[in-house]
């Protein structure tokens, strides 16, 4: 049995299209759920810390929730389930009105499960800064929003850059699962590539291809972040230590 | 300035204060010591509010600190403190952490607290060392920094918690005659500290805690010509021989 190379099946119309709008698809779900996941997981990392009870107990329910049911699973229930468990008008406004079903479900369901993992990196984040300091800031008249405002929030951040930048790249590759509820992301048009025209393997490879590319310019802009994050002095000593 | 009546504390069932009563009046200068252990941190970092306790009373110019209804950043704001571990925040600069507290709680413009921080930054001798990161100073000098940064809240007293114990002994003196200085223009300060010589120097009183009680307080040339009890003897001829 022999295969048929044809790279030029990448290059020809339809199938670059369908490449370019798979692209666009993907990083419009990825960048709208991270953005959602930072800001989301930011607040419950950020209320996990607090001496407020109930926020505390709030955070750790959603994070054991959300980090603890297998994204795909998740994908199916918001898509399939969550419509039916609402009260009868709002399912049928979901089912019905909502723009872009597919499309809002995956940056929702996306952007909810990557903010329980951002959550706990900013905890760990907000943990790791040496309580020393917690108490300098409250000695100096600090009240609590402004110690972490200035004080613990800065620090935690800068300490947990790296891992974050991990989380960034996990929603790029989590973004595939749009697939299984119909999103034409990168990986749907390649497999639709495929069943077109059987050239599978050129298809594959252009989207692993562009799948590293979009994945070096995360990390580049990463260590852009990083560099201009970092505190004068405490180059090398910084991971974790502070 | 600073009143504790019969202040008792505990950690679960251990009692790390025990009935401790001590007064400090306006413009008086005392010294704290004591064996590791014997609650001296605690006792200071009661007297404003960093750490709570279970009994007695502690006023702080007339006003209480273990009352619910005390504003406590508010008091706090009103005494400075001084660290063993200096906790100078690491992401800023010896100016920013002089300027934090008087920008963000007693609202100075920021022309203002710069103008203050660099007339303290001068005293304590670090004019030119405005714009350096914590990390990239020395230990006298990060200890000298975090006096003016306590000092740039105009304080009606100062607390220090061991504040030469973590520094080489050539960077000991620059940081006792910034509070030698300090405690002859006339500021209320309650030193926790085994310098001898510079309790001889400017301490009007010396405190000796053991086993989370105040064993003896007795003015200075007494405590160490003449000392009451057998365990400031014991601790005396410890630390003096060394
Ligand atoms: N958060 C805490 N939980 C439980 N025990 C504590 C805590 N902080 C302090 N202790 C205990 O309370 C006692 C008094 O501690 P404290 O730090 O006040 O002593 P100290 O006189 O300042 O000692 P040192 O000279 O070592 O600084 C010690 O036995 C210590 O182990
Ligand atoms: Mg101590």
């Amino acid at each position: 049995m022999s295969y048929n190379w044809n790279w030029g099946v990448l290059v020809s119309e339809p199938y670059l299209g369908w490449l370019i709008s798979g692209t666009q698809w993907t990083l419009a779900i990825a960048c709208l759920a991270w953005i959602m996941a930072f800001t989301l997981g930011s607040l419950i990392g950020i209320a996990r810390t607090t001496p407020i009870g109930p926020l505390r107990w709030l955070g750790t329910a959603y994070v054991e929730l959300f980090r603890n049911i297998p994204l795909l699973v998740q994908m199916f229930l918001w898509f399939f389930v969550f419509p039916e468990v609402l009260p009868r008008d709002w399912g049928r406004w979901v089912k019905r009105d909502l723009p872009m079903p597919e499309f809002t479900t995956a940056v929702l369901c996306l952007g909810f499960y990557t903010a329980s993992r951002v959550a706990e990196q900013v905890r760990s984040g907000l943990n790791a800064v040496p309580k020393g300091l917690l108490a300098a800031g409250q000695a100096g008249g600090l009240t609590l929003p402004q110690i972490y405002r200035y004080i613990l929030l800065p620090l935690g951040f800068r300490i947990i850059v790296p891992s974050l930048t991990s989380d960034f790249l996990a929603v790029f590759k989590n973004s595939s699962l749009a697939l299984t509820i119909g999103v034409m992301e990168l990986t749907a048009q390649s497999r639709q590539i495929e069943n077109y025209t059987f050239q599978g393997f050129e298809a594959f490879t252009a989207a692993t291809v562009i799948y590293c590319v979009i994945t070096a310019i995360v990390v580049v802009i990463m260590t852009r972040v990083e560099a201009r994050l970092r505190v004068p002095g405490l180059l090398g000593r910084q991971q974790g230590a502070l | 300035m600073i009143e504790a009546r019969n202040v008792s504390k505990w950690y679960g069932r251990f009692q790390v204060l025990r009935d401790c009563s001590v007064s400090i009046a306006r413009g008086e200068v005392i010294v704290v010591c004591g064996p590791s252990g014997s609650g001296k941190s605690t006792l200071i970092k009661c007297m404003n509010g960093l750490e709570p306790f279970q009994q007695g009373e502690i006023a702080v110019d007339g006003i209480s600190v273990g009352d619910k209804r005390t504003n406590l950043p508010r008091l706090r704001s009103r005494i400075g403190m001084v660290f063993q571990s200096f906790e100078l925040y690491p992401h800023m600069t010896a100016l920013d952490n002089i300027c934090l507290a008087p920008e963000k709680v007693l609202k100075r413009s920021r022309a203002e607290a710069e103008a203050k921080a660099m007339g303290l930054l001068d005293r304590v001798g670090l004019a030119d060392h405005a714009r350096k990161h914590p990390a990239q100073l020395s230990g006298g000098q990060q200890q000298r920094v975090a006096i003016a940064r306590a000092l740039a809240m105009d304080p009606i007293a100062m607390l220090f918690d061991e504040p030469t114990s973590a520094l080489d002994p050539e960077m000991i003196n620059e940081v006792l005659d910034v509070m030698v200085a300090l405690a002859r223009e006339g500021m209320t300060m309650v030193v926790v500290t085994h310098e001898m010589g510079f309790a001889r120097k400017v301490a009007r009183r010396v405190v000796f805690m053991d086993e989370g009680q105040i064993v003896e307080d007795a003015p200075t040339e007494q405590f160490f010509t003449n000392p009451g009890s057998d365990r400031a003897q014991l601790f005396l001829s410890k630390i003096l021989h060394h």
